[in-house]
């Protein structure tokens, strides 16, 4: 496993594998040092570890066989942040918390891996919108995404994440599926997310086709389709990324998509 | 491979005369679905129903073959089929979607299943996708263009509209106008000029008119599901079939056309990128197929 995860951080070769639930049980079947997970939680709403939890047909198969929670609040009784594999960061960061900074920059030195878990970690998400002026911190003000104060390996956002990407993405993590995972290191640089990347970076540029891909994701339903373009309702937008993620012309896996598909 | 990964490709039609009647072509995305729909193989599907102006479509849960059949025929302009799927599963509870897409809709589905990011508990609920072939598409005001000015007919005596033979045919009652393809141009939708995909490569079964006589539709079966329910159509009666005719107006030119339209394409993309501008796909040089849809 730790040979595995030094490749997945070294990006060296890369197995080609498959993640989906009969990889699961393929997995689960054989015998592996499990790695160790951690669940770290800052300013988050604990949706992002709900969503894992709905896996429940692979959930205790994936705890008990799979992986190893060493670490989380809501999830394991451990004080002390133990080193980890991987480490699940969910939420954004608080500038004026020195208790989040600390612990976030302890989370980078223990783990092999820090995935920014869920789109507040990934882009800020609704807590882009903080701006302070509440009891009992009126100064808590500041809320930006995990990458901006430490070197992420691998972004799952969502708001929250699917259950299935997250399944997924455990699996191709344990079997070092890199092709897999490259698009969601990619998304690491992606903080910057809003609604209005649809009109910016796809029909600015030429490039919508009018499918409605991105309106049928949105989270919080703040796009609609008028004259086959999408119309983004800011008032409702959260700024998640899930719309210009999932356009079929923002990023294009061809290859995954065949081999999922068998053809 | 032009024509995308495919099983087995067949000319066909549906035997349903009522069906015959109201399709564009051999009826087969129709008859497909009102087969699944008896068969319980999907429980509803999203088409592109009549909306509240002539010729302007909109996604519909169709959950009986008469809402199936009120959407038949092809509409030129948008409809944006994948946003109904969220509804199809959330507000209409179905557990077994069927839908009708071109090719560039297949791509955002098929995306979605393989990195159902923010889309939870969906991906897995397309049942069958039903791809049909596509050259271009226009936005709603091109669209009335061609009938009101250019061909002079009021939108709603438009019975149907078709592109073939080089030429945009619009079909009223008792009259057909025929505009040449070159009176469309520059009416696309900008989008289309980077699509690599003719034929809806992704598709568990796709259908187009191209490569069959009038009727008649060119159909091919592609993944394992899209394999088993156009067959069971098939035993089933609902569909007929005949070989496909592998000249020159059929796979010959199905084939022709396909490549046109990947090779236009693939130089659109070239010049993008030489310009620096972004693009999903890559350039021309950097994978083995040129004409590939990655
Ligand atoms: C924009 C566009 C361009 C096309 N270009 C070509 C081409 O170049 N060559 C070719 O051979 N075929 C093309 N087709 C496909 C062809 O016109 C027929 O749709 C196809 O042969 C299916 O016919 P049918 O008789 O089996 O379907 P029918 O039983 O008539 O059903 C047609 C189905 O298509 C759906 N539909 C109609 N309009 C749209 C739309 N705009 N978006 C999504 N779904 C829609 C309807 O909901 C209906 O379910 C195109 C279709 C479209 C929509
Ligand atoms: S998903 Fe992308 S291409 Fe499709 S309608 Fe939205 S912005 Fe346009
Ligand atoms: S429009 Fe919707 S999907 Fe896009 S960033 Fe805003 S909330 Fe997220
Ligand atoms: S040409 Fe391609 S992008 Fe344009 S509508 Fe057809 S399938 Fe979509």
């Amino acid at each position: 496993m730790l040979a595995r995860i030094k490749q997945f951080l070294g990006m060296e070769a890369k197995p080609e594998e498959v993640a989906s639930k009969q990889e699961v049980e393929k997995v689960a079947e054989e015998e592996k040092t499990r790695p160790r997970i951690g669940y770290i939680h800052l300013s988050g709403c604990t949706g992002d570890v709900m969503s894992l939890t709905e896996n429940y047909d692979i959930l205790a198969e994936l705890l008990t066989d799979m992986v190893e929670i060493v670490y989380g609040q809501t999830l394991a009784d451990v004080w002390e942040m133990p080193e980890m594999d991987l480490a699940l960061v969910e939420g954004s960061v608080c500038l004026q918390d020195e208790h989040s900074i600390h612990e976030l920059m302890e989370v980078r030195e223990k783990a092999g891996l820090v995935v920014a878990f869920g789109s507040c970690a990934a882009t800020g998400c609704f807590t882009r919108y903080s701006r302070g002026g509440q009891q009992a911190q009126p100064s808590h003000e500041s809320f930006v995404p995990i990458a901006d104060l430490i070197k992420v390996d691998c972004a799952i956002p969502g708001c929250p994440p699917s259950p299935e990407i997250i399944a997924k993405t455990v699996v191709a993590v344990i079997n070092g599926d890199m092709d897999y995972l490259q698009p969601m290191m990619d998304l690491v640089g992606y903080t910057e997310a809003c609604g209005c990347d649809l009109q910016k970076k796809v029909v600015n540029q030429s490039l919508c086709i009018g499918c409605g891909t991105c309106a049928m994701a949105c989270q919080t339903r703040a796009i609609t389709m008028t004259n086959g373009r999408p119309e983004v309702n800011c008032d409702r937008c959260v700024k998640c990324g899930i719309c210009y993620i999932q356009c079929p012309r923002s990023w294009w896996p061809a290859e995954r998509i065949n081999k999922d598909l068998g053809l | 491979m032009v024509l995308g990964t495919y099983k087995e490709v067949v000319t066909a039609r549906s035997t349903d005369k009522q069906i015959q009647k109201i399709a564009q072509d051999g009826g087969i995305v129709s008859a497909l679905f009102c087969y699944a729909l008896d068969e319980k193989i999907i429980d509803g599907a999203v088409v592109a129903g009549p909306g509240e102006d002539f010729w302007k479509p909109e996604p519909k849960v169709a959950m009986s073959s008469d809402e199936i059949l009120a959407a038949a025929g092809t509409k030129y302009t948008f409809s944006p089929n994948v946003w109904m799927l969220k509804q199809a599963v959330r507000q209409y509870g179905l557990e077994k979607v069927g839908t009708v897409a071109i090719p560039c809709q297949t791509m955002g589905i098929r995306k979605m299943q393989s990195y159902p990011f923010g889309v939870r508990f969906l991906a897995d609920k397309i049942a069958l996708l039903t791809g049909i072939f596509c050259m271009e598409n226009f936005p709603y005001e091109s669209l009335k263009t061609f009938i009101s000015e250019k061909a002079g007919v009021s939108p709603e005596l438009v019975e149907k509209m078709d592109i073939g033979k080089g030429k945009f045919f619009i079909h009223t009652a008792d009259d057909v106008i025929a505009l040449p393809l070159k009176e469309t141009h520059g009416y696309e939708q900008n989008g289309c000029k980077v699509c690599l995909d003719y034929v809806a490569e992704l598709a568990d079964v796709s259908t187009g008119s191209v490569g069959s006589p009038d009727g008649w539709s060119t159909v091919l079966t592609r993944t394992g599901t899209g394999e088993t329910i156009f067959k069971a159509a098939v035993d089933a009666g609902v569909i007929e079939t005949k070989p496909v005719n592998e000249g020159k107006f059929g796979l010959e030119m199905l084939t022709k056309l396909a490549t046109q339209k990947k090779e236009k394409a693939m130089k659109v993309i070239d010049e993008k990128k030489a310009m620096g501008l972004p693009i999903p796909y890559k350039a021309s040089s950097e994978k083995e197929d040129p004409l590939a849809n990655i």
